[in-house]
């Protein structure tokens, strides 16, 4: 099959490409992957330190807590979905590349969620327990921080592409995602307590959906805006 | 027409290249050959100015314009975790590739028998080669090289010209950016850079 | 419309004409501010329920309103710069940024001093304007903190117009999710802000004030896009001819 004719990769081959080359990476380096979860874990221990050890206080807590934790471990993560690609040069490899922009910078979000948010909602049900927060409680956590992780991915990677090359662009990311965040920890925490307190909380779950949705449509055209002119 | 900072780097600018035929960009350290390149490229956008590619303004042709434009930066542009294979093979699903066979490219660049290795146990020059594997695995027909000599060993360079020379003399384009003379026997124009 | 549209577009002629306006905003705007707050202040009946604690609204408001207003002149003219190219409308989304931040901040202190004799505390978490408010002041401190990391002002320009469009898109949903978060306390009753509800010795003076801080906001945005124009065309030729005119006062 030597010198075929030329293939024209489809938009999903870019797209699963991207993803397939950042799980790779990630795989790689499971440093990256663990640090955010060891910082959640962390995170959510100090609060009993801090407060004391009283149940009734860390279960009132507890959705705050481990909602805080989790913005602020996906926070933590987010600060290298675009560095390293930016220092080797194959960001600009994929501004160069005949794919749009948007999708490849959407196969990098989703695989940034996968290897970041998704392991925070595999892990908070330990932490919850931990709370001692009742099983019913815990699947909505489960279900805020899958659906909030989702938008908090989306919404931190315009940040993110916006501060990479910038110099001090850790603190300066925080800066830009916090405010744009706080509808989704409103959105999630509330739910939980909600369902703590066993009122209905299907607003809550339907809302973060929604904003997931509307994230989902609109980030990765932000982002690739974003990726164009960090990298002028 | 491109102003960086508070420096218009060039103005007034106009060239045009047809097939078979390789532009060199000339000028020192800082005149401008890079952000040139980039301009031309996309990466860059022109104040004032239009680029067309087979007439057609690149501006609203930029997919069709990019798929048949490869880019040889200063940087690698090559994961270093991963192997020259797997960054190969990740380039071959963005952009339309001729050579089906992505080892023949990198035997081509006498890169085949690190394929295994990651990219980072490389030396820079074979880096390089890795990369130069890439462009040529893009069936473009327009070559933007940065420096395309940088690291390289005299044989390595010696395999640029010869590819170069190929590339062109089989009615590709090329524009590169050098700070040494670079004379390679095909029809060439330069552009020096004030 | 489109020559038009270009004409302002260019600098000196944008700078003659901010020139002209700039009187013209500025005194009604401030004749607006003193009858508003005259009125408010002495005219106006106290209210049943809070007395003169009411009175704070004749800045409060203008100021929550500008806020806002700004908050959407900056977007805008950063999507207008970033579609167009107009370099203008990039001068005037980084102009707005500041007025618009000391509008929030001012939005904010009179917000917490109304809530001292109303709630007997200077910063009542439960009271859904004074998040927003705040979360607003973050998201102006936000995109002053990019535009000033990054040096080049062209990227500048066009960084944080895409963050001032991405933020303009959060606004309403970072209100509704506060209004909704507010809801689930038994939070402090709100002031009637507005409505038909209100006197209309209470009413007008209020009007004339939001009407007369838009004015001099106006002046104030066209002062700041005045001196950022002159600074960012620095090196042509209409701003030395500008600048060395004799007698011509700039």
């Amino acid at each position: 099959m030597k010198n075929g004719s030329a293939r024209t990769p489809g938009l999903l081959d870019g797209f699963v490409a991207t993803l397939r080359r950042d799980l790779l990476l990630a795989w790689k380096r499971p440093g990256d992957v663990l640090n955010p979860l060891f910082f959640f874990a962390m995170v959510c221990t100090l609060f009993p330190l801090a407060t004391g050890p009283s149940v009734q206080q860390l279960q009132f807590a507890a959705p705050g807590v481990l909602w805080v934790a989790a913005l602020l471990a996906m926070l933590l993560s987010l600060n290298s979905l675009f560095l390293a690609d930016h220092e080797d040069g194959s960001l600009e490899q994929l501004l160069v590349s005949p794919q749009p922009l948007v999708v490849l910078a959407l196969g990098k979000t989703f695989a940034h969620w996968l290897t970041n948010g998704l392991p925070l909602v595999v892990l908070s049900p330990l932490v919850a327990v931990a709370f001692r927060l009742p099983g019913a409680t815990i699947q909505v956590l489960m279900l805020t921080l899958l659906l909030g992780t989702i938008s908090l991915s989306l919404i931190g990677s315009i940040g993110a592409a916006l501060t990479v090359g910038l110099h001090r662009g850790t603190a300066l990311l925080s800066l830009l995602v916090l405010p744009l965040a706080m509808p989704v920890l409103i959105f999630g925490t509330r739910t939980v307590s909600l369902a703590a307190a066993g009122d209905g909380y299907a607003a809550g779950v339907l809302a973060l959906a929604a904003y997931a949705l509307g994230a989902l449509s609109l980030a990765p055209y932000a982002t690739a805006a974003a990726l164009r002119v960090s990298n002028e | 027409m491109l102003v960086r900072g508070e420096r218009c780097l060039f103005a007034n600018l106009g060239f045009s290249v047809s097939s078979g035929e390789l532009l060199v960009l000339e000028g020192r350290n800082g005149s401008g050959k890079t952000s040139l390149l980039k301009t031309i490229v996309g990466i860059l956008e022109p104040d004032d100015g239009e680029l067309r590619w087979n007439g057609q303004p690149v501006r609203r042709h930029r997919q069709a314009f990019l798929a048949s434009a490869a880019w040889l930066s200063h940087r690698t542009g090559l994961k270093p975790d991963l192997t020259a294979i797997e960054n190969l093979r990740f380039e071959s699903a963005l952009r339309p590739t001729r050579v089906r066979d992505l080892e023949e490219a990198l035997e081509r660049l006498g890169v085949l028998r690190l394929r295994k290795l990651p990219v980072r146990a490389l030396s820079a020059g074979q880096q390089r080669r890795v990369s130069l594997a890439r462009m040529l695995l893009a069936s473009a027909p327009l070559w933007l090289m940065d420096e395309p000599f940088t690291n390289l060993d005299r044989e390595g360079r010696a395999l640029v010209e010869e590819l170069v020379c190929e590339h062109v003399g089989s009615g590709g384009l090329c524009i590169m950016a050098a700070h040494q003379d670079v004379s390679i026997d095909v029809p060439t124009t330069r552009l020096r850079l004030q | 419309m489109w020559k038009w549209f270009h004409q302002l577009a260019s600098p000196p002629h944008f700078f003659r004409l901010a020139s002209v306006l700039i009187p013209w905003l500025a005194w009604p705007g401030y004749a607006l501010i003193a009858y508003g707050t005259f009125a408010g202040l002495f005219v106006a009946p106290p209210d049943y329920q809070q007395s003169d604690a009411f009175r704070i609204i004749y800045v409060h408001v203008p100021a929550a309103y500008l806020s806002m207003m700004a908050y959407m002149i900056m977007a805008i003219a950063g999507g207008i710069g970033l579609i167009w190219r107009m370099k203008l409308a990039h001068a005037v989304a980084a102009s707005a940024a500041p007025i618009g931040a000391s509008f929030t901040f001012l939005a904010l202190a009179s917000g917490s001093v109304w809530g001292r004799p109303m709630w007997g505390t200077w910063w009542e978490w439960g009271d859904p304007r004074l998040m927003s408010e705040l979360l607003m002041l973050f998201l102006y401190i936000g995109y002053m903190a990019l535009r000033s990391a990054i040096d080049d002002t062209t990227k500048a320009d066009k960084a944080s117009a895409v963050l001032a469009l991405v933020g303009a898109v959060n606004v309403p949903v970072i209100h509704y999710s506060v209004e909704w978060w507010s809801s689930l306390h038994q939070g402090a009753t709100l002031i009637r802000e507005g409505g038909p509800a209100m006197d209309a010795a209470m009413l007008y003076p209020l009007l004339a004030n939001i009407l007369g801080f838009s004015l001099v906001f106006g002046a104030l945005l066209l002062r700041r896009v005045r001196s950022e124009v002159l600074r960012r065309e620095g090196r042509t030729r209409w701003v030395r001819e500008l600048v060395l005119a004799p007698g011509d006062s700039a």
